[in-house]
């Protein structure tokens, strides 16, 4: 079974968000980036099936900045190659772009799956996981928290629906899988390993034309706060006459 | 089953004297040491822990460990499991030791649970078997350069509300007499911050000639080292050694102890040596030129740092800068100096508190909290990042708000020579 995962950097928000409050656009070259959570959730679950069913993993990821780091991590974290998408491309490069990029390359070569975080928070025009299935026209199965290889060319999803219901799929492959969680916390990759790693193992750089992007951002700008928290103050009786009067007024509470 | 070799420890110095141990060594194995050693084989062969098989149970560090007053370990218990076959790479045991060093204060046969603790960790860690908790600090460390998780760009952000100008190497673009590495929780934590402001004053009322890194500055990392991340130390170490090598200085000054400890002995291996002092240090050689104006008026109890302490052998600088402090009624504690007991906070501990609370029926900061407020203190002087917030919790949750504050010694100093209004700026 091989494996592709797709990995993206999204801005930090430990960091404020770089906003130019008069032009309305995101400075995308003044933030920083991290790997994205639900990539991170991917890899894990690629991983796991790796050790259970001997699975070779290929992480993927679209040079929009520094992506070198995340790539190695996942190396040292066992998967077994890493592909660079070079091209024209930058930190402001839509979600259908990189999609479009992607799928050009994961139609050439045979993967069995493909991997990917199901949502990220710069989701600004759609998922990238369906976007890349739709290009491909592969199935796509979205919100999945577990995959098994189910013998010979089929996959077994976990797919997980609001109100606490969970799904048991049966599916033919090649498909594209986006991952709500892995069914283990991701790992963690030393320093040293993935140093060391970066020093030894080389990621494979595939050149790529950037499509015109069809959705553009018109303005970008802060959401509008339509009221705050009441900070209650006093000593703890105080307080807590507060709250049981709040829970009144709603008719929240009623006495016995 | 495999014979016991002979493996303890031919002659220990200790405190200076010779003790020959080859007068009663072991070589014919008893029946009662046949063990499967295949275990304890497993984790002395890992460099850096080889002295674990030294230990011959004497249970001396059981009864100094600030540890076993709370839960059941000790470095004896340690061995002793090992040697029975549970392996420490899997036992819970090798995340609940600070590294604090009183059992190496007292050990005949020089286990070294300071070279042990990290060695081990490192195995356990490229296994992924270290608690969630410390991955996380790791991965902030990694990521922001500092274990709390916070904005890089904001490490400096403390300076805006110091109440004096604190130079920025980067700004300054002039040597320095003294070159301040403030470290994390100094920089981000909201008690840190204040002492950090503290001290600013006091540099600048006794006009040193000084400047920090700011935005340069990444964690010293001797915690993440200790707690078995000895590469992130190093990437952490050869940036800070990168930084500081920019600039022209003549010493450095650290807040804290742990970074001491490292520009002491582990940054000169990576090339980085400069003379280095503990700020307590610093201020002490300047005590003639302070100027006191208020008098504390306050009964004050000294916590000495591990790593300041035993670590590193400082005692007095601290309570020569306390004993200076007009109406000070200075008490020592009974664990004092090299007996000193732990905040909890040294080898990972600080960032592990979720952890090690399912092992120890009460945190090392709440026993600490309690023996000073056995002494009659109002004050627990601190001098340590680590403590003001550990020991601040510890004060709530033993259910003792109100009787015991918690000063960093740069804040008692600030305010009896006049530049705090009040003892805590908050």
């Amino acid at each position: 079974m091989r494996l592709a995962v797709l990995l993206k950097t999204v801005p930090d928000l430990v960091e404020e968000l770089a906003l130019d409050e008069d032009a309305r656009t995101l400075l995308f070259d003044e933030m920083s980036y991290v790997p994205s959570e639900w990539d991170d959730q991917a890899l894990e679950e690629a991983l796991i099936i790796k050790e259970e069913s001997g699975a070779e993993v290929t992480v993927i990821a679209v040079d929009t900045g520094d992506v070198d780091t995340m790539l190695f991590t996942a190396l040292a974290k066992g998967a077994d190659y890493a592909v660079k998408i070079v091209g024209d491309f930058d930190a402001a490069m839509s979600n259908w772009q990189k999609a479009r990029v992607v799928a050009d390359y994961l139609g050439r070569g045979d993967f069995d799956a493909v991997l990917s975080g199901v949502q990220a928070i710069d989701d600004v025009d759609g998922q990238l996981p369906g976007l890349v299935a739709g290009f491909l026209g592969w199935p796509h199965a979205s919100v999945i928290t577990e995959v098994r290889v189910a013998g010979g060319s089929h996959l077994q999803l976990r797919q997980e629906y609001a109100g606490g219901l969970v799904a048991e799929l049966e599916t033919v492959t090649p498909i594209v899988v986006g991952v709500q969680a892995a069914r283990k916390p991701p790992r963690y990759a030393s320093v040293a390993k993935v140093r060391q790693v970066a020093k030894s193992a080389t990621i494979d750089e595939v050149e790529a034309d950037v499509a015109e992007a069809r959705l553009a951002g018109v303005e970008y700008v802060r959401p509008v706060a339509a009221g705050h928290a009441e900070m209650i103050e006093g000593d703890i009786d105080e307080v807590v006459d507060r709250i049981v009067a709040i829970l009144e007024e709603r008719n929240l509470l009623r006495r016995a | 089953m495999q014979k016991a070799k002979a493996i303890e420890l031919d002659i220990a110095v200790v405190d200076g004297v010779e003790l020959n141990g080859s007068w009663n060594r072991m070589f014919e194995p008893r029946v009662i040491s046949e063990y499967d050693l295949s275990v304890l084989d497993s984790i002395t062969q890992i460099p850096g822990a080889e002295s674990l098989g030294y230990c011959y149970q004497c249970g001396k560090c059981t009864g100094v460990c600030p540890v076993d007053t709370v839960g059941d370990y000790s470095p004896r218990k340690v061995f002793r499991r090992t040697q029975l076959g549970i392996s420490l790479i899997d036992s819970p045991d090798l995340w609940l030791c600070t590294t604090c060093r009183n059992c190496l204060r007292v050990c005949p046969k020089e286990v070294n649970m300071i070279n042990i603790m990290p060695a081990v960790r490192e195995q356990a860690v490229l296994e992924g078997k270290a608690p969630d908790e410390l991955l996380t600090a790791f991965e902030n460390t990694a990521r922001y350069g500092n274990p709390i998780g916070e904005s890089p760009r904001k490490r400096a952000d403390w300076t805006k509300n110091a109440g004096v100008a604190v130079p920025i190497m980067s700004q300054r673009k002039a040597p320095v007499d003294v070159l301040w590495f403030v470290e994390c929780y100094p920089s981000y934590h909201p008690r840190g911050k204040e002492a950090s402001s503290a001290l600013a004053r006091v540099f600048d009322a006794l006009s040193v000639d000084y400047g920090i890194l700011g935005t340069e500055e990444k964690c010293a990392g001797d915690s993440q080292r200790m707690a078995g991340e000895r590469g992130l130390f190093e990437m952490l170490a050869e940036h800070n050694i990168k930084m500081l090598s920019k600039y022209t200085f003549n010493q450095l000054v650290v807040t804290d102890p742990h970074a001491y400890n490292a520009f002491l002995h582990e940054y000169p291996k990576m090339g980085g040596e400069w003379p280095v002092q503990h700020y307590t240090q610093f201020l002490a050689e300047r005590l003639n030129q302070v100027h006191f104006v208020k008098a504390l008026n306050k009964r004050v109890t000294f916590h000495d740092p591990c790593y300041l302490g035993r670590h590193n052998g400082e005692y007095e600088a601290p309570r020569a800068l306390l004993a200076a402090l007009p109406g000070i009624d200075l008490v020592e504690m009974g664990h004092c100096r090299e007996t000193s007991y732990c905040c909890g906070g040294g080898g990972g501990g600080m960032w592990m508190d979720s952890f090690t609370r399912d092992y120890a029926s009460e945190r090392l900061s709440e026993r600490r909290v309690k023996e000073a407020i056995e002494y009659g203190a109002e004050i627990l002087a601190v001098s340590c990042p680590y403590e003001v917030p550990r020991f601040e919790d510890a004060v709530k949750s033993t259910g003792h708000d109100g009787e015991l504050q918690v000063m960093d010694i740069a804040e008692l100093m600030a305010y009896c020579m006049g530049l705090n209004e009040a003892l805590v700026l908050h």
